[in-house]
C-alpha cells in the first residue's frame, strides 16, 4: 500500500489505556478478582549442580493450610520440555519439575500449594530434598574444554548441535582468509556482555481458574497467549481446547514474559485442587529464577584496507544459555544473521555457539540475539577507526550497505537507510563531515 | 500468630479489619479491600508501585505492617481520584504520554500527588528526586518529569486548588 | 578529583519478525449494529502501544473514524492466533493482518452502501469521518452507521474481515548460513556525552542524540516513547544492570532493587531524536519497528564515549566503577 494521504496512521493519537493507567483501574492479570483462591509457591534447588537423591514431602504436606504438594512424579505428561518443540526445536532438555538432577541453582523442585502465600512458603520450606553435590561450570569456555562438568545428557559436549552435526550456528560468505592475507590491516578483539534481568515491574504470574465444565481460564501476563496454552497443553498432556488464556495487559515484558513457567504448573494444580490458584513469581525469583539475558562473548577479527573498506570479518561467539536451551539456539541463529553488522563485507565466517553451563537458563531479552553484536561489532569498529587513522564516522558511512548489496547470508539488502540514519545523527550532533559524505546515499556507492 | 482488630480509615470509610499480625497493608489494601491500583511490583520495598498516604505522608504499604496504621488515615489512588492536582497530573500523563505499561503509573500518582501536597512548585531536580523511590521500567522517566512540570506550572498559573 | 569528558557514537541496524519467519499473527474484523468496528486479535501489549496503533491502522484501512475503532484483544477464546509480542515483529504482522481484515471488512461495508444509494462500489469511497459517498458527489452519501444498520437489519448481510500475514519459513542452510530472516531492517544511530570521574569511576551521561529509521511511524509519540525509554534502558545496561556482577560466578546475584542497579530518575539525561521515515516494502503502511533497537544503539555509543574519554579501551559491560578504574590502572601501568 502506498505512503500517501494518511489520515491516522502518522498522527499521534493518546494511548488508549492511559485513561486507566492513571486512576489505578486497568486490570492486570493479578487485579483479577476470584474466589477461593489458592497460592503455588516453589521448592528450589539450593544448588547450581547436585544429583537429587530423595525428595521428601511429608512436613511440607503436613504443614498449616496446605491442599496440595507436586513433585516430578505427579505430572501427567511430560518430564521435560522446549517451548520451541514445535517449531522443531529439540531435544527437549528442561524438566518441568527436577527429577535425577538439578543443573542451577533455583531449578523448581516442588510446587506447594495453600490457603495462603505465607502458608505455602512456610511449606515449601519445609520440602526435603537429598542432594549430592557435583561439580559445576559457570564460564563458556570453561564448558567447551574436554573433561569440563557435564551439564545435560543431551548436550554431550556442553554446546547445542546444530543441524549437520555443526558446533555452532555459522554463516560462510567468501574467503576470509584469502582476504586476510591481503588486507593492510588486521584488528581482533574480544567482547562481554554478562546476564541482565529484563525486570518487568510487573513480575511473571498467572491465575488458573477452573470452569466446572473441567476448562480452566489461566489469567496471564505472558508475551504469548496462544503460545503459552499450547504449550501448556502440551506439557500437561492435555486437549487445548480445556485451556483458555487471558491477557494482553501487561505490566512490561522486554522478553521476561516468554519462559512459560507459571502457567503449566498453576493449571496443573487448578485441575488437582478443583479451585482456582495463582503463582505469582516474588521478585527475588524474578531475578534470580526467571530467565536473564543471556551472557555473550565475541570474538572479532577484521581485514581492513587503508582506505577504509572492511574486506574481511571473522566472529566467533559464545551465548551462555545457562542449564537449558529455551530459546537460545534461535538467538544464537539470529545472531549469526546480524553479525556483519549493516556494513557490506565481501568475506564473512561467523561461528555462534550455544554453551550450557550451570547458570540460571538464559532466554529472550529486548534485542534477543542482536544486542551484544551491535555492542561488540560498534565498539570493534572504533577500534578499526583508530588503527586505520580514520575519522570514525566516515569508516561506517564507507562501508555501510547500500541498498541490492548482497548480505552474507544471501539476502539482497532491501528497505536500506544506515547511510541516511548516520548522516542525520552526525548533523545532530554538529559533526562536521566533508561534502562528499554528506552526499553518501543507501541508493548507491557513487558519492564518497 | 496472633490476629488483631486493626481500625482506620480508608479512602474516607472507616474499616475494622481481624489480620494476623505479620499481614502488610499492602496485603490488606489489594486483597481484603480490593484497592487494585496498589501494586505490588517487589514487595521489598524498591520499586514505589505500592505507595499510599498514611496520615498525609508517603509510605510504602509493602513495608507497613496493617497494625501501625492502626487509628490511621488511608489513602490510595482510587481515594484520590477526585482532587483537582490528581485530576491535573493524569490528564498531564495523558498528554506526555507518561505512562507504558501502567504498572508503575498509580504508585507514580501517589508520590508525585504527596510531593506536590508539600511542595507544589518543585525544581525540576526536586521532582526527580521525590521519584526516587519509584521505578519505572519503560519509560525512562523523561515523560513523567514533563508532565510533572506542566501541572506545577498549570496550578502555580491557576488561582489555588 | 579530575572529570573526563568524551563523546562516541555507534550505528545499527535492527530486523523485523522472528528470525527466520514462520510467525504468522491474524485478525477479524466486524462491524457492529451501529456502525463501530470490532478488532479482534489475541496479541498481547506490553505497554508499547499495541491497541493503539492497531486502531489506528485499522481506522486507516477502513476508512473511518479512529474512535469508532474497538480493539479486542488478549483472549484465546476469541482472538484468532497471534505468535506474540516479541523481536519487534508486532507492528508489522498484527498491523499487516489488520489491515488485510479491513480490507475485506471495507469492501463489504461498500457493497452494503452501493445498494442502498443505487450506485456501483467503485464510486463510492470513504471520507473518514464516518460518510461514504460517491466519489465528486459529497450529497449522495451514505454513513457508516446507516449502512451497517442496514447491513445487519434490512439486508441481512455481514460487514466483516478476516486477515493473517505470515512471513513464510526460511530455514538456514547449515553450512552457508543463507535464508531469508527478516522482514525488513531499521536503522539508529547514537551519539553520546559522558562525563568521568576518574577518581571514583563514576560515569554521568550528559547528553544522547539520536537518529532513527523505522519506516513509516504508526504513531510519532509512541515511536518517541519508546527511544527515550529504551536509551534509559541502554544506559543501564551500560553502567549498571547485571545479575552476575561477578560473572562467570553465580555470587553475589541480586534479589532486589537495591542491588539489582538502574539508573534513577536524576540519572537521566536529554534525549534528542530524529526519525527518519524510509518505507518498508511489506510493513503496514510501510511501517517497520522500533521497539528493540532503541536500547541497541545507546549501549556502544556510550561505551565508546567512555573509552574516547579516557583513552581507554573497555569492551565489556557493564562498564561499573570497578571497571573503569582497573583501565585507567592499566593504562597508567603501560604508559610507565
Ligand atoms: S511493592 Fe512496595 S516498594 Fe515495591
Ligand atoms: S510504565 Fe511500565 S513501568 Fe512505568
Amino acid at each position: 500500500m502506498a505512503v500517501k494521504d494518511l489520515k491516522i496512521v502518522g498522527q499521534p493519537v493518546k494511548l488508549r489505556d492511559l485513561d486507566t493507567h492513571v486512576t489505578g483501574e486497568t486490570v492486570f492479570y493479578e487485579d483479577v478478582r476470584v474466589p477461593r483462591l489458592l497460592h503455588l509457591k516453589m521448592h528450589r534447588s539450593s544448588y547450581s549442580h547436585a544429583k537429587l537423591l530423595s525428595i521428601d514431602t511429608s512436613a511440607a504436606q503436613a504443614s498449616p493450610g496446605v491442599v496440595l504438594v507436586l513433585t516430578h512424579e505427579d505430572l501427567p505428561g511430560k518430564k521435560v520440555y522446549n517451548a520451541l518443540v514445535g517449531a522443531g526445536v529439540g531435544p527437549e532438555d528442561e524438566p518441568i519439575l527436577a527429577f535425577d538432577k538439578v543443573r542451577w541453582k533455583g531449578e523448581s523442585v516442588a510446587a506447594v500449594i495453600a490457603e495462603t502465600p505465607e502458608q505455602a512458603d512456610a511449606a515449601a520450606a519445609k520440602v526435603k530434598v537429598e542432594y549430592e553435590e557435583l561439580p559445576a561450570v559457570f564460564d563458556v569456555e570453561e564448558a567447551l574444554k574436554d573433561g569440563a562438568p557435564n551439564v545435560t545428557a543431551h548436550w554431550p559436549n556442553n554446546h547445542y548441535i546444530y543441524p549437520d552435526d555443526h558446533k555452532g550456528a555459522q554463516v560462510r560468505f567468501g574467503d576470509v582468509e584469502k582476504a586476510f592475507a591481503e588486507a593492510d590491516h588486521i584488528v581482533e578483539d574480544s567482547y562481554q556482555t554478562q546476564p541482565i534481568e529484563q525486570a518487568p515491574m510487573e513480575t511473571n504470574g498467572c491465575i488458573a481458574v477452573p470452569e466446572g465444565d473441567g476448562r480452566i481460564t489461566v489469567y496471564s501476563n505472558t508475551q504469548a497467549l496462544q503460545f503459552s496454552l499450547d504449550t501448556a497443553a502440551g506439557i500437561l498432556d492435555m486437549p487445548a481446547n480445556k485451556l483458555r488464556f487471558v491477557g494482553g495487559t501487561v505490566g512490561g515484558g522486554f522478553g521476561g514474559k516468554v519462559d512459560i513457567m507459571p502457567e503449566p504448573i498453576t493449571t496443573l494444580a487448578a485441575l488437582r485442587t478443583g479451585r482456582p490458584v495463582k503463582f505469582k513469581y516474588t521478585r527475588d525469583e524474578e531475578m534470580r529464577v526467571s530467565s536473564s539475558r543471556s551472557a555473550w562473548r565475541v570474538y572479532i577479527k577484521d581485514g581492513i584496507m587503508n582506505d577504509g573498506r572492511i574486506i574481511a570479518r571473522k566472529v566467533t561467539t559464545y551465548q551462555d544459555s545457562g542449564a537449558y536451551l529455551r530459546f537460545s539456539s534461535y538467538a544464537s541463529m539470529k545472531h549469526c544473521g546480524h553479525m556483519p553488522g549493516p556494513y557490506s563485507i565481501p568475506n564473512v565466517w561467523v561461528d555462534s555457539v550455544v554453551v550450557f553451563t550451570n547458570r540460571t537458563p538464559s532466554n529472550a531479552m529486548r534485542g534477543f540475539g542482536v544486542m551484544a553484536g551491535s555492542f561488540a561489532l560498534e565498539v570493534q569498529m572504533d577500534k578499526i577507526a583508530e588503527t586505520i587513522g580514520m575519522d570514525p564516522w566516515e569508516l561506517r558511512l564507507i562501508n555501510a550497505y547500500r541498498e541490492g548489496d548482497m548480505k552474507s547470508h544471501l539476502k539482497p539488502v532491501e528497505d536500506a537507510g544506515m547511510v541516511e540514519t548516520i548522516l542525520s545523527a552526525a548533523k545532530l550532533a554538529g559533526k562536521e563531515l566533508p561534502a562528499n559524505f554528506q552526499n553518501m546515499s543507501s541508493l548507491d556507492r557513487k558519492a564518497g | 500468630m496472633a490476629s488483631k482488630i486493626v481500625n482506620m480509615r480508608v479512602n474516607g470509610r472507616d474499616e475494622a479489619l481481624v489480620v494476623s499480625s505479620l499481614t502488610t497493608l499492602q496485603d490488606v489494601l489489594r486483597d481484603k479491600l480490593d484497592y487494585t491500583s496498589v501494586k505490588d511490583g517487589c514487595s521489598q520495598g524498591g520499586c514505589g508501585s505500592c505507595s499510599v498516604i498514611i496520615d498525609g505522608e508517603l509510605r510504602l504499604s509493602c513495608l507497613t505492617p496493617v497494625q501501625e496504621v492502626h487509628g490511621s488515615e488511608v489513602t490510595t489512588l482510587e481515594g484520590l481520584n477526585q482532587s483537582n492536582s490528581i485530576t491535573a497530573l493524569q490528564s498531564q500523563f495523558i498528554e506526555k504520554y507518561a505512562a507504558q505499561c501502567g504498572f508503575c503509573t498509580p504508585g507514580m500518582m501517589v508520590a508525585i500527588k504527596a510531593l506536590l501536597d508539600k511542595n507544589p512548585s518543585p525544581s525540576r531536580d526536586e521532582i526527580s528526586e521525590a521519584l526516587a523511590g519509584n521505578i519505572c521500567r519503560c519509560t525512562g522517566y523523561l515523560p513523567i518529569i514533563e508532565a510533572v512540570e506542566s501541572v506545577v506550572a498549570e496550578m502555580s498559573g491557576a488561582a489555588g486548588d | 578529583m579530575t572529570k573526563l569528558r568524551g563523546t562516541g557514537f555507534a550505528a545499527v541496524n535492527y530486523p523485523t519478525g522472528m528470525h527466520l519467519g514462520g510467525d504468522p499473527t491474524q485478525s477479524l474484523v466486524h462491524a457492529t449494529t451501529s456502525g463501530n468496528f470490532v478488532v479482534t486479535m489475541s496479541s498481547v501489549d506490553l505497554g508499547q502501544g499495541l491497541k493503539t496503533i492497531l486502531a489506528q491502522i485499522a481506522a486507516e484501512a477502513l476508512g473511518v473514524p479512529y474512535e469508532t475503532v474497538i480493539v479486542d484483544t488478549g483472549d484465546t477464546d476469541t482472538g484468532p492466533h497471534c505468535t506474540g509480542t516479541f523481536a519487534s515483529r508486532t507492528t508489522h504482522r498484527a498491523g499487516n493482518a489488520v489491515i488485510m481484515a479491513a480490507t475485506e471488512a471495507r469492501k463489504a461495508m461498500l457493497e452494503v452502501a452501493a445498494e442502498k444509494l443505487e450506485v456501483s462500489v467503485e464510486d463510492l469511497e470513504t471520507d473518514g469521518q464516518g460518510n461514504i459517498h460517491v466519489v465528486g458527489v459529497e450529497e449522495k452519501s451514505i454513513s457508516v452507521a446507516e449502512t451497517a444498520g442496514a447491513a445487519h437489519f434490512e439486508l441481512g448481510k455481514t460487514i466483516s474481515g478476516r486477515g493473517i500475514y505470515l512471513k513464510p519459513p526460511s530455514p538456514m542452510d547449515p553450512d552457508t548460513g543463507e535464508s531469508d530472516p527478516d522482514s525488513t531492517q531499521a536503522h539508529a544511530c547514537t551519539v553520546a556525552d559522558v562525563e568521568v570521574d576518574t577518581e571514583t569511576g563514576d560515569v554521568q551521561v550528559l547528553g544522547i542524540k539520536s537518529a532513527y529509521e523505522v519506516g513509516q511511524q504508526v504513531n510519532p509519540e509512541l515511536v518517541k516513547g519508546q527511544i527515550v525509554g529504551g536509551a534509559w534502558m541502554g544506559i543501564g545496561h551500560t553502567l549498571q544492570e547485571t545479575t552476575a556482577p561477578y560473572y562467570p560466578a553465580i555470587d553475589h546475584a541480586p534479589k532486589d532493587f537495591q542491588s539489582y542497579m538502574m539508573p534513577g530518575a536524576a540519572d537521566m539525561c536529554e534525549v534528542e531524536c530524529e526519525v527518519l521515515e524510509i518505507a518498508s516494502r511489506n510493513g503496514p503502511f510501510g511501517a517497520k519497528g522500533v521497539g528493540e533497537m532503541v536500547t541497541n544503539s545507546p549501549i556502544p555509543a556510550i561505551v565508546n564515549a567512555i573509552n574516547n574519554a579516557l583513552g581507554v579501551r573497555i569492551t565489556q559491560i557493564p562498564v561499573t566503577p570497578e571497571v573503569i578504574l582497573r583501565a585507567l590502572d592499566e593504562k597508567a601501568a603501560n604508559s610507565a
